[in-house]
């Protein structure tokens, strides 16, 4: 895997060189165009009116507004002009909703720690969040599964929570901070002007944003958080690695048929794509399920009463087992049983569903991206923008509060060196360092991906003796645990 | 690489003359001069602008009179050298890209020493209110970067050219502006006026330059304020030096231009402290800096051997230094 990582870098950078010539040349082009023109007093006079800004964040979703909260609560960037963008309405929720929302985010310790570090983690437990133990992950094709879980049970592995809640808890730390970060809804881009690479005669050096109404911003550094379709990096240029699932993922808010702890994720792997329930409380789950689009098509259009069916049918049925690998299976967990004592897990089953909450199915198209550079001359991309994911993981929004740490820890330091907060050089700092925890994770995930979509007896086999074998060894859960949870 | 040798010559004469030229148009008009050498380098085939240029450096050298040539530390033929390069300065990957890199070591240098003296004043501006002299500002590469921790810095350069793209570059920079200022004049000639007047004087890749050191030390002392800092970065005077700092880094690997350093002007951190003290200036640490040219970074080192940074201190009541004589020990370095 490290190897793969280290061949995609190196790959990355080669574009990296290629797209920085090229530039360079568009660049010489461009200013031998308006060389003799009076240039001067153009670049004065659009100084005044336009308004600087250290950095501009652009799109205020669960990664952009952690971001501004972030910048915004650094003390080494303390003065500094910080403007967020958004398009849509500032979402504040002053009372706990009675309805679940249907988008949900599994939120792990290392995006926990930085959400209580800006102070919003404590809104969202005001709020709502509902904290699990263990993760049951089999497969629909044998009896293979692994669990995972925090050894005391005490701890909690991750938590589930709203993205609506998120937003919100961010949203209100935001509020607190007036002076140090400037929002602007219902504000759209239209244009984003990049500057040059260095100083060339007298051309703005910032980035110039032009705003719907006509008004142009500059800022030293502009951070695209504006999603998995980002208009930053495609007005950058900056090519992307993408791909359709063909996949969508059917979401609902899931009643059970009784109240239980309900303290586990589930997740099962059936051969059209994974299908997971993830605990909201002691009555409600959140369903993600992953398949095809005309199935998930047919799911939306089901009565309650059927879709409920197909949910329980989804978890419980043995219809894709496979006598062969059933047998081949057992044979292995007798063997492993015997090496290793603790090494297999009890299968424990998950809750039955009763029914759906009112109008909470809504379905979406699934699709992995990775933009081949993070970074460009007083650019950032983070979140999804930058690595869009499968969900079977529930690492999307992590990789995004990953991201988030790690620039503002990069800036922080800039800041308190006295450089240029656009300048290439801390900014691969961030690149460098994300890309090397972004890359194995979706590979991982991807693979997953693959190796899970198929039906295939050699590939069940194997899977289902590796799913067995990897259960065997804590060490590697361990591991595999540590880098998700970071 | 002979012939690269010579376009980069010609080229920068060339780069000289068309900006003699476009002062005489704008000088009355605008105080920004506008310098485009990248977009003239494509415009005309290379042989052509040889054959016609070459005739002209003698003529453009000699008109651009260089202020106060007469001066005592300045080195006349080191004032013409950085005078072709002045419009390089910000360009990060280019001739003073290893300068461009020295600020992560040399910023929290100056940083951490001021803060030491003067605890941090408010946030997010760790140098406010201290007042900096940089000496040698060039293109303003370590001044813009200590005018953004909040210090009052004015950086001086006896070659007029650095100071306008300097002033040019921070323009774009409503906030810097007010902490940043520039002037184009000798170290002498502020000494006069602004006697006690600044809380550190930095003189970064400077002193390796100076024809006169002890005049130089001179005005530094004469222009800090009792308890004042002056931070020195330069190259020792090893043959380790000139082997890397002249062989390797300006002919094999020309990570400098050709030309920039003379060996005989560099100084060992011994003399240099011998010099500093003889003139009331105490040195409080010495740091050895190492520069990896394969990945373009800077990182400190036990070795003084090759580049070092110096910080030195005038005690608040100063010790009644004997300025009339001159240093007991000669460690003069030019002829």
């Amino acid at each position: 895997m490290h190897c793969l990582t280290k061949a995609l870098l190196t790959l990355n950078g080669g574009g990296r060189c290629y797209t920085g010539l090229t530039c360079l040349n568009g660049a010489r082009v461009l200013s031998r165009g308006f060389c003799n023109s009076g240039a001067a007093e153009r670049g004065e006079s659009n100084k005044n009116e336009n308004e600087l800004y250290d950095i501009i964040i652009s799109g205020g979703g669960m990664v952009g507004t952690a971001m501004a909260c972030s910048l915004g609560m650094d003390p080494n960037l303390a003065g500094k002009k910080i403007l967020l963008l958004e398009a849509g309405n500032k979402k504040i929720m002053d009372k706990v909703p009675e309805g679940y929302g249907t988008r949900v985010s599994s939120i792990n310790p290392g995006s926990a720690n930085l959400l209580s570090g800006i102070g919003a983690w404590d809104h969202i437990v005001n709020l709502r969040c509902k904290p699990y133990q263990r993760m049951q992950v089999w497969d629909a094709c044998s009896d293979a599964l692994i669990t995972f879980d925090k050894e005391n049970l005490e701890d909690e592995m991750a938590y589930i929570v709203e993205n609506d809640v998120i937003v919100a808890a961010l949203t209100k730390q935001l509020d607190t901070l007036p002076d140090q970060v400037n929002v602007q809804y219902r504000t759209k881009v239209v244009k984003y002007t990049w500057p040059k690479s260095y100083q060339v005669a007298d051309s703005i050096p910032w980035v110039q944003v032009k705003l719907a109404s006509g008004e142009t911003l500059q800022t030293k550094l502009l951070i695209g958080a504006d999603g998995p379709n980002s208009m930053v990096r495609k007005e950058a240029g900056i090519p992307t690695v993408k791909w359709n699932y063909d996949q969508s993922a059917v979401v609902a808010v899931l009643k059970l048929s009784e109240p239980t702890e309900n303290n586990v994720a589930w997740q099962r792997f059936l051969p059209t794509g994974p299908i997971a329930m993830l605990p909201l409380s002691d009555t409600l789950s959140s369903l993600v399920w992953s398949t095809s689009h005309r199935h998930a098509e047919e799911l939306l259009e089901l009565d309650e009463e059927s879709f409920v069916d197909a949910i329980n049918s989804a978890f419980w049925s043995n219809d894709n087992h496979s006598e062969l690998i059933e047998t081949a299976g057992s044979l292995f967990r007798t063997a492993l049983s015997f090496l290793m004592p603790s090494g297999t897990s009890a299968r424990q089953l998950p809750p039955s569903v009763a029914g759906i909450g009112p109008k909470s199915r809504v379905m979406f198209p699934l699709g992995m991206g990775h933009a081949s550079e993070y970074i460009r001359h007083r650019v950032a991309l983070i979140g999804d923008a930058a690595h869009r994911v499968h969900p079977l993981a529930g690492q999307g929004a992590n990789l995004g509060f990953g991201d988030v740490a790690c620039l503002t820890k990069v800036l922080s330091q800039a800041a308190f060196n006295g450089q240029d907060l656009g300048a290439m050089q801390h900014l691969l700092e961030y690149e460098t360092e994300r890309q090397r925890h972004n890359l194995p994770m979706m590979a991982a995930i991807d693979l997953m991906k693959r190796l899970y979509s198929t039906n295939v007896a050699p590939v069940v086999l194997l899977r289902t003796l590796g799913l067995q074998a990897t259960n065997a060894v804590p060490p590697v859960k361990e591991q595999i645990m540590a880098f998700a949870s970071k | 690489m002979f012939s690269k040798k010579l376009v980069r010559f010609t080229f920068g004469l060339y780069t000289g003359v068309q900006f003699r030229s476009q002062t005489k148009a704008v000088e009355a008009a605008s105080k920004v001069i506008i310098q485009r050498p990248v977009s003239s380098w494509t415009t005309r085939p290379a042989p052509k602008r040889n054959a016609v240029l070459t005739p002209a450096p003698q003529s453009a050298m000699s008109q651009k009179s260089i202020r106060s040539a007469s001066q005592s530390t300045l080195d006349p033929s080191e004032a013409k050298k950085f005078q072709l390069l002045a419009n390089k300065w910000w360009d990060e990957h280019g001739e003073f890209a290893a300068l461009h890199s020295m600020n992560s070591l040399r910023v929290p240098f100056i940083r951490d020493n001021l803060l030491n003296v003067h605890g941090g004043r408010q946030l997010g501006k760790p140098l406010s209110s201290i007042r900096i002299l940089d000496v040698g500002c060039g293109g303003g590469l370590l001044t813009e970067p200590l005018g953004r921790l909040g210090a009052d810095v004015l950086g001086i350069d006896p070659v007029e050219d650095s100071i306008r793209t300097a002033e040019l570059h921070v323009s774009f920079d409503p906030v810097l502006q007010e902490q940043v200022h520039y002037r184009a004049c000798t170290l002498e000639e502020l000494s006069e006026e602004e006697a006690e007047g600044f809380d550190a004087v930095v003189a970064s890749e400077v002193v390796e330059h100076l024809a006169d050191l002890d005049t130089f030390t001179l005005c530094c002392q004469q222009v800090l304020k009792p308890g004042g800092s002056l931070f020195i970065t330069t190259l020792n005077k090893t043959n380790l030096s000139y082997a890397l700092g002249i062989v390797a880094a300006e002919r094999i690997l020309r990570i400098v231009p050709s030309g920039t350093h003379e060996w005989e002007k560099f100084i060992s951190p011994v003399d240099l402290e011998r010099l500093l003290e003889s003139y009331g200036l105490f040195v409080e640490a010495v740091r050895g800096m190492l520069y990896n040219p394969l990945t373009g970074s800077w990182s400190w080192t036990q070795s003084t051997a090759i580049n070092y940074a110096l910080h030195a201190v005038k005690p608040r009541e100063a010790p009644q230094p004997d300025h009339a004589q001159p240093p007991p020990q000669p460690s003069q370095t030019e002829g």
